[in-house]
């Protein structure tokens, strides 16, 4: 296919991702580059300067919501995007309102216990929308060790081994790998 | 008893056993689980009374957090 033609395609789906952080704000901004038609994005936080190690936003938008910085960078690297945007924590019953109409959600959560509620969230609901979600990325190094598996319609990437730590944190490149994989991964499915 | 665990054939000593006991016998210590079994979600407070049987498909997750 050519990018014209994938682009032609992808104009047509609704991607939702859940969580506007390291994996979500990366993720959104690759899917907006090669024409997802409309994006639904949820988050409640604000972008701090200790964000700005891996998360896709500048120093001038500290402060700002996370949500409404993201909808802005964006609208600058494509208008024609729809970015639906939800200023909301997420859980079981505003995840199923918020992503009902999406072809695919990607969880982007950095807790394990809210990836677990929206995980099991969708099982229960919205079985039929395949979830990409990401699990182990911190540190640096150990390229080999991220991966991609799939478990009926939920589709893991990361090394799902490196929880984050004072000693082992989320940064840039390895968090930008895994939210990359889970954009590879919605096209993949999309493309089919 | 024959089952499928994370997509691979196991073969178990014991028949019927509860979540539980299989997470116990396969040594799974993580807290933060999402469990299917047969493609049903199973939540933690079925973990005790569950039953796991012959030829059942069992998905285990275990959660991380970083994102």
């Amino acid at each position: 296919m050519t990018f014209e033609e994938i682009k032609a395609k992808l104009k047509n789906y609704t991607v939702g991702i859940a969580g506007a952080g390291g994996l979500g704000s990366n993720c959104a901004v690759a899917l907006a580059r090669i024409g997802i038609g409309k994006i639904i994005i949820s988050d409640f936080d604000v972008v701090s300067e200790s964000n700005l190690n891996r998360q896709y936003f500048f120093n001038f938008q500290i402060g700002n919501k996370k949500v409404v910085a993201l909808k802005e960078n964006i609208r600058r690297i494509d208008p024609e995007i729809n970015v639906e945007i939800h200023d909301i924590k997420l859980n079981e019953s505003n995840i199923v309102s918020i992503y009902q109409k999406c072809d695919v959600i990607v969880e982007a959560f950095d807790l394990a216990e809210m990836k677990k509620m929206l995980i099991e969230t969708c099982i229960s609901n919205l079985p039929d929308i395949p979830i990409v979600i990401g699990l182990g990325m911190a540190g640096w190094g150990d390229s080999n060790s991220i991966k991609f598996r799939k478990s009926e319609n939920i589709y893991i990437c990361g090394d799902e081994k490196s929880e984050i730590s004072d000693q082992n944190p989320p940064l840039a490149p390895r968090v930008g790998m895994v939210a990359n994989m889970q954009a590879n991964t919605v096209l993949e499915i999309l493309l089919k | 008893m024959n089952i499928t665990l994370n997509n691979r054939s196991e073969v178990l000593d014991q028949n019927n056993i509860t979540i539980s006991q299989l997470l116990e016998i396969k040594n799974y210590t993580f807290k933060m689980l999402v469990i299917k079994v047969n493609g049903e979600l199973v939540k933690k407070d079925q973990y005790k009374s569950f039953i796991v049987k012959e030829g059942d498909d069992v998905n285990v997750l275990h959660l991380i957090s970083g994102g």
